[in-house]
């Protein structure tokens, strides 16, 4: 017998009307203190401890949104990154040939540890990254251990995954990952690689070392054996170091794709397995009879998400002639109800943008813009004194020609280009020498499938955008890289199926 | 005046095999083909790097047909070069031996297996999105879905050494990469390109869309560095790589590839000692694929 209870419609409290239209909101700050103890020094993490570096060159982290130093942390030399794939060859033997249900353990271990500590280590990788605490909370650290926990399954299945029997793993993997998801990233590099019996030596990224750092904790408290994972820190010298060092059997890399290009280059005429995830120029392409209220949030999220920190942001709007006007008028009405500010309260919905040299680059690019004859426009709001920020900017009038249209700008920066047939939306979304997302928005499935199928990019979200899951593969056409992370299509970068096919 | 009792034989004049059709190389030129044993075989086109270009063009322009067509259809045209070819059987057995100083009964079984290997990827072409792609069980309500889709245009340098490199070398590299919908330009074996120019003629006559395979024979130092280093092409098959230094070697071609991040299928580490008649497996089959994973939201 289900109750019913009749007071609750009376008993809902009556919302105030605001003649605005916009909701003051109070103050929702997430605790700094949450992000537990970050020591004023940090070594790399090799061979199961933290050591110090060869070197005495310290690099420091900063917050931000404050622009205060977070911590100090080492320089990697070339000795270090030497010593931390030495650490992690000794430990491969172990960990290969343990069985795959014992390795799969250490990676459920993990993936509980993380929940455990999900957090903590939201509050730290706000702090450290700039990115709104909802973010961190609600997408960060949820996939992280999602894909932990995804991996962990495939452990002691690999016989099963379609590459042949007893696919065996590759070695040393050498990971370089970049700033804008540092745990998570870190999460769809080292999970694949430890669950198909590689051991690892990861670079984060120079502005956010800190949730890797934390998560060497987590392996020990794991217990993962010493070695098996080893973390290196420093700029994009200790990456060099790392993805050339002749000792490691596998490199993966997400960033820009100059340096993908390059790590290629230095690849060639090795014997090294590589995956590149790089960048990106997506189209977000709205027909006239798309559901434009649901393609107005879409494109937000597609461009304003971790403040356009995103190698897959729809950063191209393609709007259909016909449905412009009305378009734009609602995402302006939209984007002037963005929260821009302190990414530790949990109403925020655009953070810091994550080091100077990021909003120099956002900056100059934006002027570029509108240098070259395309019209700004964004909302207005007031904006921290401290810290690194930029307000959410669309650019109308843009042509295909403009650096806006074809470079790659990482922050929250929207181009809107216009077309009117379907043909004409492919051409101009095809024409980047990108290709790793893409959005299209109709309620037309025959023309949702018609359009997928010829947009070269290697996920297409319709009627949605940056969703994201273990169990989706997701990387690139073109220069926006080659293989995949996350799925079965995952484990292929880090296993030796050549050796199978012979 | 003696009656003439022997018939002179009819010499074959070797063409390119570009967009359908098969010109002489735009150098005006022919360099000397050889048997093993240094003895003239025949005159072969001097490809050069504006006819290795053409072809690019001629592969670009085919990948949309291609690409686009069912893969049933696709089986169904691989399947007719091994029609094709079987009927022209003899041909290739005399032209393989001459290539490979092979006996005629070795170079028979080579060319079986040429055929035969056309059958297998003629079989594959309707199965591979279902082993490589699948739907996938996100956390959420979405209809998600990964299809493998071909890269586009590859570049392949074919075999030049191994055991059966001359033809069933070339079809072990050039089906798997059109059974999925790709394009190929081949700089073909330079010492040994007869069999595969004749192979042309066989794919002229099968079905296979013009531009979908381009054949180019002359220095691999000249054909290969302008596949690896062309903006238009996504792929590229280093099989026959053999050189240890200079414009054609592997790791040359792997770091001109490498500005456009083009995919890169690396030579075998001693490539005269692959036996291209060992089962083929899947690997060159699913290099040049590209994963697309759609997402869409479920609802009423």
């Amino acid at each position: 017998m289900a109750k019913t209870n009749k007071k609750t419609e009376a008993e809902q409290p009556v919302q105030p009307a605001k003649a605005s239209g916009l909701f003051e909101y109070a103050p929702a700050p997430e605790s700094p203190a949450a992000a537990g103890e970050i020591a004023t020094s940090y070594g790399h993490f090799i061979g199961g401890r933290f050591v110090d570096s060869s070197g005495s060159e310290a690099l420091k982290t900063v917050n931000p949104a404050t622009e205060q130093v977070l911590a100090e942390f080492a320089q990697g030399t070339e000795e270090d990154v030497d010593r931390a794939v030495q650490a992690a060859r000794k430990a491969f033997a172990d960990w290969s040939s343990l069985p795959g249900s014992e390795r799969a353990k250490y990676l459920f271990r993990i993936a509980r540890i993380v929940q455990e500590r999900s957090r903590e280590l939201a509050v730290l990788e706000s702090i450290d990254n700039g990115k709104p605490i909802r973010e961190t909370r609600d997408v960060d650290l949820p996939l992280v251990a999602a894909h932990f926990f995804y991996y962990a399954g495939w452990a002691d299945k690999l016989d099963f995954a379609g590459f042949g029997p007893n696919p065996r793993p590759l070695g040393v993997a050498a990971q370089v990952i970049p700033w804008n998801f540092p745990l998570l990233m870190l999460a769809w590099k080292v999970a694949p690689a430890l669950a198909t019996g590689n051991t690892v030596v990861l670079k984060p990224a120079e502005t956010t070392p800190l949730t890797a750092l934390r998560f060497a904790e987590i392996c020990r408290q794991a217990g993962l054996p010493d070695g098996v994972v080893n973390i290196v820190t420093g700029d994009g010298r200790t990456g060099a170091a790392l993805t050339a060092h002749p000792d490691v059997n596998k490199v993966a890399f997400t960033g820009s794709t100059p340096v993908g290009r390059s790590i290629a280059k230095q690849l060639a005429g090795t014997r090294k397995k590589l995956s590149l995830e790089l960048g990106g120029k997506a189209a977000n392409i709205v027909f006239d009879d798309a559901p434009l209220d649901q393609a107005v949030e879409g494109i937000v999220n597609g461009i304003f998400f971790n403040q356009g920190h995103v190698c897959c942001a729809g950063s191209r709007l393609l709007v259909q002639e016909s449905v412009q006007d009305e378009l734009l008028d609602a995402l302006k009405r939209r984007m002037g109800t963005l929260r821009v500010g302190d990414p530790l309260d949990k109403n925020t919905d655009i953070g810091a943008i994550n080091s100077a040299a990021q909003l120099a680059r956002i900056t100059e690019l934006a002027a570029a813009g509108e240098q070259e004859g395309a019209e700004r426009w964004a909302p207005e709001c007031e904006l921290p004194g401290a810290g690194y920020w930029f307000r959410p900017t669309l650019f109308t009038g843009v042509s295909q020609a403009h650096r806006i249209a074809r470079e790659e700008i990482f922050g929250p920066v929207l181009s809107v280009l216009t077309f009117r047939t379907p043909a004409e939306a492919v051409e101009k979304a095809n024409n980047t020498p990108y290709g790793l997302s893409a959005g299209i928005w109709t309620e037309k499935g025959s023309r949702i499938l018609w359009m997928a199928n010829r947009l070269r990019a290697g996920v297409v979200w319709a009627n949605t955008f940056n969703k994201f899951d273990p169990t989706s593969p997701f990387g690139g056409y073109k220069e926006s890289g080659y293989g995949r992370e996350g799925g079965r299509h995952g484990l292929e970068p880090y296993l030796n199926v050549e050796a199978l096919d012979v | 005046m003696s009656e003439q009792t022997v018939r002179l034989d009819i010499f074959k004049t070797y063409k390119l095999y570009v967009g359908g059709k098969f010109p002489r190389s735009e150098s005006g030129r022919v360099y000397e083909v050889q048997d093993p044993k240094g003895q003239w075989l025949a005159n072969a086109p001097l490809g050069t790097r504006k006819d290795t270009r053409d072809a690019v063009l001629a592969a670009r322009a085919a990948v949309k047909g291609w690409s686009g067509t069912t893969a049933y259809n696709r089986g169904q045209v691989l399947y007719r070069v091994a029609e094709m070819l079987q009927g022209r059987r003899e041909q290739f057995v005399a032209e393989v031996a001459a290539a490979e100083g092979l006996g005629a009964k070795k170079a028979a079984t080579l060319v079986d297996a040429a055929i035969d290997r056309w059958v297998w990827y003629a079989g594959w072409t309707d199965k591979v999105a279902q082993v490589a792609g699948g739907a996938n069980p996100v956390a959420g309500p979405f209809f998600n879905l990964s299809t493998p889709e071909p890269t586009g245009v590859v570049g392949v340098v074919a075999p030049q050494a191994g055991h059966g490199f001359s033809l069933l070398g070339l079809v072990s590299v050039v089906a798997p990469a059109i059974a999925t919908g790709n394009t190929v330009v081949v700089a073909l074996a330079e010492r040994a390109p007869l069999p595969a120019l004749s192979l042309g003629e066989v794919l002229a006559t099968s079905d296979v869309p013009g531009g979908v395979v381009n054949l180019i024979s002359g220095r691999t130092a000249d054909i290969a560095p302008t596949l690896a280093s062309h903006q238009d092409v996504n792929a590229l098959d280093l099989a026959g790589a053999i050189d240890r230094d200079g414009p054609g070697a592997a790791a040359a071609l792997e770091a001109s590839a490498a500005d456009t991040l083009k995919r890169v299928v690396r030579p075998a580490a001693d490539p005269s000692a692959e036996d291209w008649t060992a089962a083929p497996g899947t690997r060159r089959l699913l290099s040049f694929l590209e994963t697309k994973t759609v997402w869409h939201p479920m609802g009423i």
